[in-house]
């Protein structure tokens, strides 16, 4: 959050020469209601050159989706007395639930190592801040373990080409939203990226909730435990209880 | 056909979680075991998160016992009186195992202990099964009367203080052995998210000896108590009781109880109990090869 304002003033910082970005998404927000198997985000947007300009062929674009920062604990399993047993752990205090970069070229082609840390470009430049104060090779393997996980769930992805650049002022990526992402506020960051450099760079929000009943039974687990787990066992006694009543009359 | 689950997170495909409850049913009509042991590692092998798949299938087996107790009890085939003391003992169990699965989450040593419980309690079931009904078995081809053992229970029970009557199970021991049987179920419900038919059925024939004609029916009524309590206590302390779910599995699982059920009429008990030894052997290997078994994942994550 400490660079946001650094990246609104970064055009203004080059000057009234800079071009801008116009960016949205497909969705701002996004509802988890019964039939929820994911979704789709449209980003796509607009480079305005100032003075009428002609475009440059060296801009890039580069979106990232981010989700929630959230702590986490990693557990890493060792072979013990034959068993895989969990044994060792880390603790990562800013880790986005959700990842997805799309770039119009492969990211490491297009911007130089020192700008895709600053930005976060990319999933191995992410700053996870592992919290243990250990071992900076262990701290390593936790972190490349915790992101070969999240990649495989499908929550951390990089797309080389997904982004699509038409006459080079109009741009467009999609960025898929897997079913069993966790709920609330995402970012959707563009940039726009030339020699090397971050020129432009906006972002949008977009919000994430479960809506409906699913919002509800989620609500009542959480905050209304007892009166949940009561409702829940009386349910399952009356669907048993009915099912066999049914059953009985059938068999008549 | 997909349906998102509010509290686990992830959108399932409808007919899988039924067609589950489905198989876990017949299991249940047939042999009077809830089939916890089967739902909650295939949820988790669907990907459901193991604190979800343990917690959903308790209120799954309450509801799945309801029709069994009410038609056993109709027959005259519930001992009361011993599934009191066996309730007892479970709700004082689930309460320890609740204290038990929250320390042993922090530690990260939850899904170690389910999996060895799970090998231990099994394998050894399995096998104490599968030779007694190979042994009726093989008795009866002989043309031998099944010689019914004159001990009735284990000495150790014999063994044990303040006897009481119980009639309908024939038996006159002391109340601490049902006691203590429910006690260690109770913890494996909320552990495991097992009923514990798997562990009470065998316990009441071999180590109590209970009328045979009682067992099934007493066993559900412990589990049917156990798991509604163990439901609370998952509610209240790992809010991971998915109800969206618990009601699919339960759609396939009074279903397929009462296919169970006739089922059970039709084929000799003897096969039953060997056929649900093979099933109980077939899931402690399993578990035991996961245990020594290089893991797909070295690395876990768990939000603080």
């Amino acid at each position: 959050m400490k660079r946001l304002p650094l990246m609104l003033l970064a055009p203004l910082l080059i000057g009234a020469e800079a071009p801008r970005l116009v960016p949205d998404v497909s969705q701002r927000k996004i509802e988890i209601i019964y039939s929820f198997t994911g979704a789709e985000l449209l980003l796509f947007g607009a480079i305005l050159y100032p003075g009428g300009r002609a475009p440059s062929d060296d801009a890039q674009i580069a979106v990232v989706v981010k989700g929630p920062q959230q702590p986490v604990l990693v557990r890493e399993k060792r072979k013990i007395a034959g068993m895989w047993i969990n044994a060792n752990s880390a603790d990562f205090r800013s880790v986005p639930s959700f990842y997805a970069l799309a770039s119009s070229k492969p990211i490491d082609r297009i911007v130089d190592p020192r700008t895709a840390v600053i930005y976060e470009l990319g999933i191995d430049n992410m700053q996870l801040s592992p919290s243990s104060g250990g071992d900076p090779a262990e701290d390593r393997r936790f972190e490349d373990g915790l992101i070969e996980l999240k990649r495989r769930g499908g929550y951390y992805s990089e797309t080389a080409h997904g982004v699509e650049i038409s006459e080079g002022v109009l741009y467009r990526a999609r960025i898929a939203i897997p079913a069993r992402v966790p709920v609330g506020r995402y970012t959707a960051e563009t940039f726009l990226i030339e020699n090397g450099r971050v020129i432009a760079a906006a972002t949008r929000d977009i919000d994430i909730d479960k809506s409906g009943m699913e919002a509800f039974v989620a609500r009542a687990a959480e905050h209304h435990s007892f009166l949940y787990g009561m409702f829940a066992v009386a349910m399952s006694l009356l669907t048993g209880w009915a099912a066999s009543v049914a059953f009985k009359r059938l068999r008549r | 056909m997909d349906l998102y689950l509010p509290i686990a997170g992830l959108s399932v495909n409808i007919f899988v979680i039924v067609g589950l409850g489905g198989l876990v049913g017949i299991l249940s009509g047939m042999f009077g075991v809830g089939g916890g042991f089967l739902t909650t590692p295939l949820m988790i092998f669907y990907g459901i998160p193991p604190a979800v798949a343990v917690a959903s299938s308790a209120p799954q087996i309450t509801g799945a016992s309801v029709s069994g107790v009410l038609a056993h009890g109709s027959r005259d085939g519930v001992d009361y009186h011993m599934g009191a003391v066996l309730v007892a003992g479970g709700a004082a169990g689930s309460l320890v195992g609740g204290f038990l699965f929250r320390v042993l989450q922090e530690m990260g040593q939850i899904d170690t202990v389910v999996n060895v419980m799970y090998f231990v309690m099994l394998g050894g079931i399995g096998i104490v099964m599968a030779r007694e009904a190979i042994g009726s078995i093989v008795a009866e081809w002989r043309g031998e009367k099944p010689s019914r053992s004159s001990k009735r229970h284990h000495p150790l029970i014999a063994m044990l203080p303040f006897r009481w009557r119980f009639y309908k199970s024939g038996l006159y021991i002391s109340p601490l052995a049902p006691l203590i049987l429910g006690f260690l179920t109770g913890i494996m419900t909320v552990l495991m998210g097992v009923g514990g038919g798997f562990i009470l059925v065998p316990a009441m024939i071999y180590i109590l000896g209970m009328s045979a004609r009682v067992v099934v029916g007493t066993s559900l009524f412990q589990i049917l108590f156990v798991t509604a309590t163990s439901t609370l206590i998952h509610a209240m302390t790992t809010h991971a009781v998915d109800m969206v779910l618990t009601v699919l599995l339960l759609i396939g699982s009074v279903t397929g109880a009462q296919i169970g059920a006739r089922l059970a009429q039709v084929i000799k008990p003897e096969y039953l109990r060997l056929s649900l030894a093979f099933i109980v052997l077939v899931v402690a290997i399993r578990m035991g090869l996961g245990l020594g078994w290089r893991p797909a994942e070295i690395f876990t994550v768990q939000p603080l």
